[in-house]
């Protein structure tokens, strides 16, 4: 149960893919348009749940219950050798010019 | 054919009007002409103004930083007594990190004297984040829309970091999959809000980058006593170029050219499900410098103030692999860590240096923020993980979509030109539904000449040229 108050994220549809635009691409026009905001949770609910919620700018926006307090899980990835290699061999080069 | 995206299309003018509180219908002429510059007067500002607006907001006055080891590495590829000498606007400084606060701030401005109590803004980059930043500092509302996944739900790491900047200022920032029909949503949200429409179109979305185009000449005639001979400005929506090239020739700084820049992504769908993720840029490129350019009114307002062929002398591509090396030799060499998309226009300008004297000054006019998502390690770990083939060789052979490809050594970065009479052709077929089957009057012309940068003789030759 997540409770009244929390900070959550929801999701929903916008468009079915029969309610699209005439003028999106083949792949595009399969999928439906889905979107995703964040807010307060209006009542107590489950995930999954058609739930509302008043959002950072004070609105309220329905949808389903996709997660409480959500976290940014973006980070610097896994490293890519090939760039840690370009620093050195440019500064190689610029030595060698001043040599 | 009225699907229930479009619907609400139908009403767009009435929408923009109540949302921006600019008439747009007063400008027209007649045919295909509009008043450009009365639009930009009226409604713009003068430099003296904006200065002031971006003084209280403390956006601009950013610092211009000569890149004395690029440059030297440029000329180790330049012929004797060739390798101009490179210097960067770090635009970075500025509030939220990008020069998009300088766009952002009179759209606030705006906003807050009309007595809006929101405003909304749909963009993908960094200029969500300014308008959020200086929203909280007026205490306004703020919704920022964006496109961020694709149908598994895979966002975007640039736009992810870009959400979460927005979040940081307080805005609500609604995000969805794939798709064009971004814009009805926007126009709904607005009709529902009642909120400033913060356009990136609008003539305050460009008047508010004036000031760097006149920055640029002041401080180079303060500091190195002449203009910079060459300004290269990465090219998207047409709003970056326009405004500098404007605050350029405001400040008297005509003989400069106005270069611009975009990374080559042709060949990519850009309302595409599939191909959205298949790509390291979300802005900056040709899926949008190209058809922002030859079709202006293509944006979210009647009349877009971002009228980039009016302004561009030369235009170039790079690749995404170009980019990635250089966002890496500028931290390397010179010890600026910025965000990857600013540095399109510095590849340019590392190929163009070689070709100029050493002597004369070529300035890139932005470098942005980076954070974990807009930086190149995550740009390119995506990439792999979305199979796109990552690898060192010559970038001139890279698929956009499928490949990446690092320079093997910095002289094999090359700008690749674009053809501008090419996308002036390509505008006037746009407006040719408009044109057929009648004479052009002496306004239209005028307008013409003035939209495409070209004399009378030429623009014959474009209008004849293969109908």
């Amino acid at each position: 149960m997540i409770k009244k108050d929390t900070w959550v994220r929801i999701h929903g549809i916008v468009l079915e893919p029969s309610e699209r635009s005439a003028n999106v691409p083949e792949d595009t026009a399969k999928v439906p348009l889905e979107f995703w905001t964040k807010g307060w949770l209006l009542n107590d609910a489950e995930i999954g749940d058609e739930v509302t919620i008043r959002t950072a700018c004070g609105r309220e926006e329905t949808g389903n219950l996709l997660e409480a307090n959500p976290m940014y899980e973006l980070n610097y990835g896994k490293l890519v050798p090939e760039l840690i290699e370009i620093g050195p061999k440019l500064r190689r080069i610029l030595e060698e010019e001043n040599e | 054919m009225s699907s229930k995206a479009d619907q609400i299309l139908q009403e767009k003018n009435v929408i923009m009007k109540e949302a921006i509180g600019i008439d747009y219908d007063i400008f027209e002429q007649e045919g295909v002409a509009f008043d450009y510059e009365r639009m930009m007067r009226e409604s713009g500002y003068t430099i003296e103004e904006l200065q002031e607006i971006q003084a209280h907001f403390f956006v601009g006055n950013t610092p211009i930083i000569e890149l004395y080891n690029l440059t030297k590495l440029a000329r180790k590829y330049a012929k004797p007594g060739y390798g101009a000498r490179i210097m960067i606007k770090d635009e970075a400084t500025n509030p939220s990190g990008s020069f998009k606060a300088r766009r952002a701030s009179v759209s606030v401005y705006e906003a807050k004297r009309l007595g809006y109590k929101g405003i909304l803004t749909a963009t993908s980059g960094n200029y969500g984040a300014a308008v959020a930043s200086l929203a909280a500092k007026e205490g306004l509302d703020c919704i920022v829309v964006q496109e961020t996944y694709d149908s598994r739900h895979v966002g975007q790491p640039e736009i992810v970091e870009k959400a979460r900047a927005c979040e940081a200022y307080g805005a609500e920032v609604f995000q969805l999959s794939v798709g064009p029909e971004l814009f009805s949503t926007f126009l709904k949200l607005l009709k529902d809000t009642g909120y400033f429409n913060a356009s990136l179109y609008s003539p305050f979305g460009i008047a508010g980058v004036e000031t760097l185009g006149y920055e640029i000449a002041t401080d180079c005639r303060e500091k190195y006593g002449k203009d910079p001979e060459a300004v290269v400005i990465t090219n998207a929506g047409g709003g970056n170029l326009t405004g500098t090239a404007r605050g350029l020739i405001k400040a008297g700084a005509i003989d400069t050219r106005i270069v611009a820049a975009s990374v080559d992504l042709s060949g990519l769908h850009m309302a595409s499900d599939t191909a959205f993720n298949r790509k390291s840029f979300t802005t900056g490129h040709t899926g949008f410098g190209v058809p922002f350019s030859t079709n202006p009114d293509r944006s979210d307002v009647p009349r877009s103030a971002a009228r980039p062929l009016r302004y561009i002398d030369e235009y170039y591509t790079v690749t995404q692999g170009d980019v990635f090396f250089m966002t890496e030799a500028l931290a390397n060499l010179e010890g600026l860590e910025r965000g990857p998309a600013g540095n399109t226009s510095l590849a340019v300008a590392f190929a163009l240096a070689q070709e100029m004297k050493e002597d004369e000054i070529i300035l890139v006019q932005e470098t942005e923020y980076t954070g974990a998502g807009k930086h190149i390690n995550p740009q390119l770990s995506f990439a792999r993980e979305n199979g796109i083939e990552v690898k060192f060789g010559n970038p001139e052979e890279q698929v956009p979509g499928e490949s990446i490809i690092l320079p093997e050594n910095a002289g094999l970065i090359k700008a690749t030109p674009l053809d501008v009479d090419r996308m002036r052709k390509s505008y006037l077929k746009n407006l040719r539904p408009k044109m057929e089957g009648r004479e052009l009057s002496e306004l239209e012309r005028t307008f013409l000449k003035e939209e495409l940068k070209v004399d009378d003789e030429k623009l014959e030759t474009l209008l004849n040229g293969d109908a």
